[in-house]
């Protein structure tokens, strides 16, 4: 940059205002991968596809939560309407704060949806005054009351007028003066309702008989329970109590846990204060059921998830955190990278859209398509001319694609209705051969054809052995599900089945032949009583095995077996895995290893890998050794952390310090012959004793007092 | 009665009309009444009352005051978390808001001292002005010098300062030595004046006399577990719906019999909330047994690892750590329990209840009980934490402590049962109690 000034100095430049454009999300999933184009296309169908599955979530969640949230706000109704009130009972009661106790569940990040969606709604239906408060902000009872006023004041401020300069005054004012107290709350409540009620004549004028202003209740959320220090809690309530006549409050409880930690937490004395009432919301393991039947189990979206990723996802919910908001925002984390990692997932959208972007895909991305071993695979078995033209016309291999990516389109409409039939049949078998759950239907299908596996025979069997009513209570399940699918073949398979119905249906009319069977069944077993020899015992058993086999089959037994293998056509020819497909992989994301990595990161094992092998990080070829040993050139901290494994749980920090010293003067290139080899000196003692704190300083090492000039390994620090 | 109430200086009417809502406090009322003489008088400097809950120390001051129209103020010391709030409500409540705005930020007493002296000399105490302090046991957690200089309070003006306490004044007594104030006792109510005090309140239904003999029959059941007024009350107001239907008093007790019983189990431990009470009177007795209390919930989904985790610090906890090599070893030999019981050991630990243990050794069993392997991911440690905040563990030593933290299991046995059921662990087995 250049000044316009004669004489020499320091000039300050100010950065231009326009250079300084911040980076959207957008510039940072394009920025990597060098061609602009292909990726702002795909970029845009990642932020489309993920719209979707936020909107189609959030709408879940409000579905699922509908039932308590309605309950709750009924309370929230019937409490203000009590307090005005005069009946005997209702007086009676009055003294008693109305307190919901909303028990969630463990998976504690999920709760904040819900309160959200609790206090919009509240404060639509119900009453503007909602204040919801998190254990880890009010840590005294002073500091409960100052969030409580904050959030009771300070919001309804912020409705009436936009002007934020006002609302920062008001909070300034709560600040400055300590009138932090409860009849402050009263009077600006008494105020509030006050002016509300003048406010609007006309509705006054239209409700005669109410001559007192509406009461909404003032209601106070406790997000988390179990995390707030109970002394608070108790004063906190006590002293709400004595305001209960002037300030219709009302209480929401946030429990993870169980109910019974309201008693734990409140003595009788404070506890008597309250009227409790126990909501149930839905338990997190039905809420993920439903969240994969909405997201992953339909042909809707056309992003999709392998096996092994499924498997992840799945685990981490189950074994860790039971998380739903976790496990979509792993879902979100499959979607972005897959979209972000490669070009062919222009390809993964819509059937129109798709066909679309194939039409203009580059040169470069059909050769990427030549490349997927599932294209290959498809190519080595067509014949020698079909394979020429396709590896050299790209306008034929478009064509071939356009065709391939059709089929895999229908492959998804066709997979899931069956997986559902499949999962319908088998989900009530006894001992659940193929999984209660039809994630771990689809799972199984996903990785293997289902019908080769063992489970699949086993439950085939019990289906087998089903009695008629039973059956064809399941099938007309089935046909349910295939009646709702708009595709020619299900479409066909539902018709088809509708036929085994009615011929299930006309078999009661012709019930009397079986009689006649059983007749022949059980005359051996009247022979059986007579004999009381082993040998012949066997043998008439084993006879009877011969004449069940050859035996005459009842017409149900007939008509059940066809039933059975019409639906092992349906599954043969439809739940065969993905990775059979061509062209699956523009739309499943495979890469278990890097969600694992993100989600579930083991920090560690990291540190670890980082200080044994430094080349991973660093990547510097200096570094690399092949035996797992730790270069000379290693930083101080690898060196001494490769030596201090090799000690027992004590460690002598001067004999740490002396082989430091030998293993670092190696690298230095000094004579090993020479007097001053290994020597320590200043530098050397400075680098050591660094190395050792930050050792310290990532928990592998600590200062004991057992021993001096001694420090202690940790139990897992190495190993 | 009125003999009682008799003090020159206020008028009859008001004096007839306090004695009417002092039921059974009429000797109580009587003393204090003398000891605050007549209006103008200066009291005692500080009178301190006490009581057992709910034996009418806050409504008799609270009646007293109101109806004989004295200047007063009266405070929970619940409400005052600052002892700045405090100052404010007691000038407030004498002297109006703008003294109350005087004060600066954070008030000390002599700020107190001095606005009270400056609002005194503008209007001074034509009446004797009384300072109620509720739950004045709280006051000795508050700054050292607030108690003594309340009790001399009327070296200033005429003013007395009376607290009510649940416990008696020998636990306050400052070390330092204060003003002794005179003490008064409020003992508890008798079965007699329960009784009347709760027939009072009749529901205009019925007839004193029927309304009276339920009392008797309510207060037969429950004055051996209970004789807290407030509580009683709230029974009463929950069994009353079942004496509609009957009006002979002699059918009565065999009517209602078995509904003071079930109320005795839900109601008086507020396992249900009077709403719901309510409306299970209204479903009558096919569905009352559908409602369950709240500690009938106890049951607590958890995520896999977390309920091995938790399986692991129980038995952290209760397990003396020498016996760690036996249960979680493969060779460990044979080892009897009579070899290494140590003396102080022969009791249960489990009597003994939960000893801290460090996070190592948490690991180290949760490794060894968990059948797979797992990588020690950082979800891993935020499930510890998970289960301290959800108070399954507690944390024993302190927050900032980073290096070793140390936890105890703060979960029965009965609920650890219950979740190494769900995931095919025989706990007891781990035991050493049930070796």
């Amino acid at each position: 940059m250049s000044t316009t000034s004669v004489s020499k100095g320091c000039f300050v430049f100010k950065p231009n205002a326009k250079k300084k454009r911040s980076l959207t999300a957008e510039d940072y999933f394009t920025g990597c991968s060098g061609r602009a184009e292909n990726s702002k296309v795909r970029f845009g169908i990642c932020q489309n596809l993920w719209d979707r599955i936020k909107s189609e979530t959030e709408a879940l969640q409000d579905e699922l939560n509908r039932n308590v949230l309605d309950s709750l706000l009924d309370l929230a109704r019937k409490c203000s309407s009590t307090h005005r009130s005069s009946d005997w009972a209702s007086k009676m009661r009055a003294s008693e704060i109305p307190t919901a106790a909303l028990v969630l569940g463990v998976n504690v990040p999920d709760h904040d949806m819900t309160f959200q969606s609790l206090s919009e709604l509240l404060q639509q239906s119900v009453t503007p005054h909602v204040a919801s408060v998190q254990a880890n902000e009010c840590a005294t009872l002073k500091h409960l009351m100052k969030k409580v006023l904050e959030k009771l004041t300070g919001a309804v401020v912020d409705e009436e007028d936009d002007d934020e300069e006002e609302t920062e005054q008001m909070s300034a004012q709560l600040h400055r003066s300590a009138h932090c107290s409860f009849s402050t709350l009263c009077d600006w409540y008494n105020t509030k309702t006050r002016k509300s009620s003048s406010g609007t004549p006309g509705k006054k004028r239209s409700s005669p008989s109410k001559d007192e202003p509406p009461r909404p209740p003032v209601v106070i959320i406790f997000k988390d329970l179990e995390a707030f220090n109970p002394k608070v809690l108790q004063n906190f309530i006590l002293i709400c109590s004595l305001y209960i006549e002037r300030l219709p409050l009302m209480f929401i409880f946030g429990i993870a846990t169980s109910p019974s930690t309201v008693q734990h937490m409140l003595p009788h004395s404070v506890s008597s204060l309250l009227c409790i009432e126990l909501f149930q919301s839905l338990s997190c393991t039905q809420h993920l059921a439903t969240v994969i039947d909405k997201l992953i189990l339909t042909p809707q979206f056309p992003f999709k998830l392998n096996a092994k990723v499924m498997q992840v996802l799945i685990s981490i919910f189950l074994y860790h955190d039971f998380s739903v908001r976790n496990f979509i925002k792993g879902v979100q984390l499959a979607l972005l990278e897959h979209f972000h990692s490669r070009p062919l997932s222009v390809l993964c959208c819509e059937k129109k859209e798709a066909v679309q972007n194939l039409l203009q895909l580059s040169h470069q991305d059909l050769e990427r398509v030549r490349q997927l071993p599932s294209f290959k695979r498809y190519v080595e078995e067509l014949d020698r001319q079909e394979q020429v033209s396709l590896s050299s016309d790209d306008g034929h291999l478009k064509d071939v694609c356009l065709k391939l990516i059709k089929k895999l389109h229908k492959y998804h409409k066709n997979y899931y209705p069956v997986l559902r039939c499949l999962h319908t049949l088998t989900c009530s078998l006894p001992r659940y051969p193929l999984g209660k759950q039809i994630r771990e239907l689809h799972l199984i299908c996903l990785e293997s054809n289902v019908w080769e596996s063992e489970d699949y025979q086993s439950a085939l069997k019990l289906l087998k052995m089903l009695a008629k009513d039973e059956l064809i209570s399941l099938l007309q399940k089935c046909a349910e599900i295939l009646q709702a699918v708009k595709s020619k073949k299900m479409k066909r398979a539902f018709v088809q089945l509708e036929e085994l119905l009615d011929k299930f249906k006309q078999l009661d009319t012709a019930a009397e032949t079986v009689s006649s069977v059983e007749e022949i069944v059980t005359s051996p077993v009247r022979n059986l009583q007579k004999k009381t020899d082993l040998f012949q015992l066997q043998k008439t058993l084993l006879e009877m095995n011969e004449s069940r086999r050859s035996k005459r089959l009842s017409p149900f037994e007939v008509l059940r077996n066809e039933a059975l293998e019409f639906i092992e056509g349906l599954v043969k020819n439809h739940l065969f895995p993905p990775e059979s497909q061509t062209l699956y992989e523009v739309c499943y994301y495979s890469s278990s290893a890097t969600v694992r990595r993100h989600l579930n990161a083991t920090p560690r094992t990291s540190v670890q890998a980082a200080l044994s092998s430094p080349y991973y990080y660093i990547q510097n070829d200096k570094l690399k050794a092949e035996d797992g040993s730790v270069s000379n050139a290693a930083p101080d901290i690898c060196i001494a952390y490769k030596l201090h494994l090799e000690c027992g749980r004590l460690i002598n920090l001067y004999d740490w310090l002396e082989a430091y010293s030998t293993v670092v003067s190696a690298a230095e290139g000094k004579d090993p012959d020479s007097e001053d080899f290994g020597k320590v000196d200043e530098v050397k003692h400075a680098r050591f004793i660094r190395a050792v704190s930050e050792l310290e300083f990532l928990g592998f090492i600590k200062s004991t007092k057992q021993k001096t000039d001694h420090v202690a390994r940790l139990t897992w620090g190495g190993c | 009665m009125t003999s009682l109430l008799e003090q020159p200086g206020y008028d009859e009417e008001k004096l007839q009309m306090v004695a009417e809502q002092l039921l059974c406090r009429e000797d109580q009322a009587g003393l204090l009444l003398s000891l605050m003489g007549q209006p103008q008088q200066y009291c005692y400097p500080s009178i301190f009352i006490y009581g057992h809950q709910a034996s009418g120390k806050s409504h008799v001051m609270h009646v007293m005051l109101k109806e004989l129209e004295l200047p007063h103020a009266i405070i929970s010391c619940v409400e005052c978390v600052s002892s700045s709030l405090l100052f404010e409500l007691v000038l407030f409540s004498f002297f109006g808001s703008e003294a109350s705005s005087l004060l600066p930020r954070s008030p000390s007493l002599s700020d107190f001292v001095r606005i009270y002296r400056q609002q005194c000399l503008q209007a001074p105490a034509t009446q004797t002005r009384y300072i109620v302090m509720e739950k004045a046991e709280l006051l000795r957690d508050a700054d050292a010098n607030l108690l003594p200089a309340l009790l001399r309070l009327q070296e200033l003006d005429n003013v007395s300062v009376i607290l009510l306490s649940e416990i008696s004044w020998d636990k306050f007594r400052p070390n330092t030595g204060c003003f002794e104030p005179l003490l008064l006792h409020f003992p508890d109510y008798s079965k007699g004046d329960l009784h009347q005090i709760l027939s009072q309140d009749s529901h205009p239904k019925y007839s004193d006399d029927f309304y009276s003999s339920y009392i008797n029959i309510l207060l037969g059941v429950f004055y051996t577990v209970c004789r807290d007024l407030r509580e009683l009350r709230h029974l009463v107001r929950h069994t009353h719906t079942h004496t509609v239907k009957e009006t002979d008093t002699h059918k009565l007790w065999r009517n209602i019999e078995p509904h003071l019983k079930k109320a005795m189990q839900t109601v008086y431990l507020r396992e249900v909330s009077s709403v719901q009470w309510e409306q299970m009177q209204q479903m009558e007795e096919k569905e009352a047994g559908a409602l369950r209390g709240l500690s009938a919930h106890t049951h607590v989904e958890l995520p896999y690892y977390s309920k091995f985790l938790l399986v692991a610090a129980y038995l952290a906890s209760y397990n003396p750590a020498r016996t760690d090599r036996r249960f979680f070893l493969k060779h460990h030999g044979k080892i009897k329990k009579t070899n290494f019981l140590k003396k102080n050991e022969k009791t249960s630990n489990h009597l003994l209840g939960p000893k801290p243990f460090p996070l190592d050794r948490l690991l180290a069993i949760f490794y060894s009980v968990v059948d797979s392997r797992v990588a020690p991911t950082a979800s891993i440690f935020s499930q510890i934490s998970s289960l301290v905040t959800l108070q399954l563990l507690t944390q024993v030593s302190h927050d900032d402590q980073l290096d070793a933290p140390k936890y105890k299991c703060a979960v029965s046995l009965d609920f650890i049962c219950a979740i190494s059921r769900t995931v095919n662990f025989e706990i007891v087995k781990y035991l050493y109690d049930f070796l």
